[in-house]
């Protein structure tokens, strides 16, 4: 699905949804920005600094961090180890250093450690580190996502449907993840189907439709807009 | 000779080609890993581990211990060369095709080889002098000893630097999810640069260190290759582990059957054995049955 026409802005410390139908290019968007597919046209400036051509691997130095809608998590390692290595942009050892096991390396390696359970403590995952990262029920292995995507320290995190087949009280649960996430100062920017979640937790919506920007707005705004209605549905949007 | 000592003999030597079978699988699984290439050229290194050794020990007369090290850096510079020559600018390519390329760069370098060390056999005088040791009636080849250490140390080596190590982590992290990886801000070109890499001083240790013993000569190289992806395959295909163990066990019966039955199935000895996995249990013996959906293969 291609972008066409499609351009806004994303304030620090708040949270921005993009919405639309299914096949919009949502995913698409966060494959652009993250470097995943190469970029036609246009601009993607981060921080006052022009990204739109970095490859994927340069997003996780400069504080961008992202989820995926199919989950992508690395199956064959532990749920402690898969955050361990969404540390690894913070590394600072060298290959040398890491294999003589030099102090300092150690030291980083017992923070890292420290870190990676101190972000498992928050979701209550604890208990579950070291068991197979794909051996964890659906909603866990989401929320995992979450947690590698903040090891990397991001300035600006994107969610992939987040709430995507998880239950109502597994989807409160994420909203309230989402919540303590922008607390620590963290911008997100959110992709979602759970219409109850966007209007819950979003600052502002993008409407996006066959690539194209249709509406922006805080939530209770871009609700009432014929436009959006009528691309959902071609009616009422369904709030439940 | 009689029978026991018959067997201590067949099961040093076993031990001794298995543990080239396991380096080069070991090879295998790296590169797989990293790219889900299968490198058909890994023989190839053990080759030029070999022949450069030769080259500078007997041509420039540099002392062995200093040569070793040497070869292996130069090996490990012609992994290096292979990888941003031949593999890195076609990454748009199909996995099946890279592995036609690495068909291609397995003949080119044996007609390198050729070019430059003509079609004879070369030996090597083996690391350390001495006389071969008795042990229950068999004579065993000092050099067998650094064959068998080099390669466990290396194995050793391997294990700490993908379980420990953070790069090795990131390898790994590469070996689970390619994309995902990308993404945690690991460089994943730099990755598959990493695993020709070391591929390449796998191949070199193991090609240097044999030589002594078996003699190395420009076409070696397929053979190896093939008995070390029956290793890499038997052994579950990306478990380093498994492929170490299943080289030596591959190493070990062809010893066997050599001296037991004739040495002129030896070769077809690793092949009936791959045939039988492929066909009984296709995600080798020690890989699950949901790792062995995933393969590409």
């Amino acid at each position: 699905m291609a972008i066409v026409d499609l351009s806004f802005e994303v304030e620090p410390g708040r949270i921005k949804s993009i919405i639309g139908p299914n096949g919009a290019g949502k995913t698409t968007l966060f494959n652009l920005i993250t470097g995943v597919h190469p970029v036609s046209g246009g601009q993607i400036v981060f921080q006052g600094k022009d990204i739109t051509h970095q490859k994927p691997h340069y997003g996780a130095g400069i504080g961008i961090s992202r989820t995926f809608q199919t989950i992508e998590l690395f199956g064959n390692m532990n749920v402690l180890e898969n955050i361990m290595v969404g540390c690894h942009s913070r590394f600072k050892s060298g290959l040398l250093a890491s294999g003589l096991r030099l102090p300092r390396m150690k030291k980083e390696e017992a923070e890292i450690y420290e870190n990676s359970m101190k972000l498992l403590g928050r979701v209550g995952l604890s208990s579950k580190a070291q068991l197979p990262a794909s051996s964890l029920p659906l909603g866990e292995q989401k929320t995992l996502e979450i947690l590698r995507a903040l090891a990397t320290e991001p300035q600006l995190l994107l969610l992939d449907e987040p709430a995507a087949g998880l239950n109502e009280s597994e989807t409160d649960g994420m909203s309230e993840l989402i919540y303590s996430i922008r607390d620590q100062g963290i911008t997100i920017l959110l992709v979602e189907h759970d219409m109850r979640l966007i209007m819950k937790v979003s600052d502002e919506i993008v409407v996006v439709n066959y690539g194209q920007k249709i509406a922006e707005g805080p939530p209770d705004v871009v609700q009432s807009d014929s436009l959006v209605i009528e691309a959902y549905l071609g009616g009422e949007i369904d709030y439940a | 000779m009689d029978l026991q000592s018959q067997i201590v003999q067949y099961l040093v030597t076993g031990l001794t080609l298995g543990s080239i079978y396991a380096m080069v699988g070991l090879g295998f699984t790296i590169i797989y890993n990293a790219t889900g290439i299968i490198n058909l050229a890994q023989g190839e290194f053990v080759m030029f581990g070999g022949l450069i050794m030769v080259f500078l020990t007997a041509t420039l007369r540099i002392p062995m211990f200093l040569a070793f090290f040497i070869t292996l850096a130069l090996v490990t510079v012609i992994g290096i060369i292979y990888e941003r020559v031949f593999i890195n600018p076609l990454k748009q390519t199909s996995l099946i095709t890279l592995i036609i390329v690495t068909v291609a760069v397995s003949i080119f370098f044996r007609g390198i080889a050729m070019f430059i060390w003509g079609k004879n056999p070369y030996s090597l005088p083996p690391f350390s002098s001495g006389k071969p040791i008795m042990f229950a009636g068999a004579a065993i080849l000092p050099q067998i000893f650094w064959v068998l250490g080099l390669s466990l140390l290396t194995v050793i080596l391997m294990n700490l630097f993908f379980n420990r190590t953070i790069t090795g982590k990131a390898m790994s992290a590469c070996a689970g999810n390619r994309l995902a990886a990308s993404l945690m801000g690991i460089n994943v070109s730099k990755m598959i640069l990493l695993s020709f890499a070391l591929s390449a001083t796998l191949g070199a240790i193991a090609g240097a260190s044999i030589t002594p013993i078996a003699l190395m000569e420009y076409d070696r190289g397929p053979l190896l290759a093939l008995k070390g992806f029956c290793a890499a395959v038997l052994g579950g295909l990306g478990l380093g582990t498994g492929a170490v163990v299943a080289g030596f066990i591959i190493g070990i019966i062809e010893s066997f059957s050599a001296g037991f039955i004739s040495s002129g199935f030896k070769d077809a000895i690793a092949l009936i054995i791959l045939i039988l996995v492929l066909f009984i249990k296709p995600s080798g013996i020690f890989g699950s049955e949901e790792v062995g959906k995933v393969k590409q293969f």
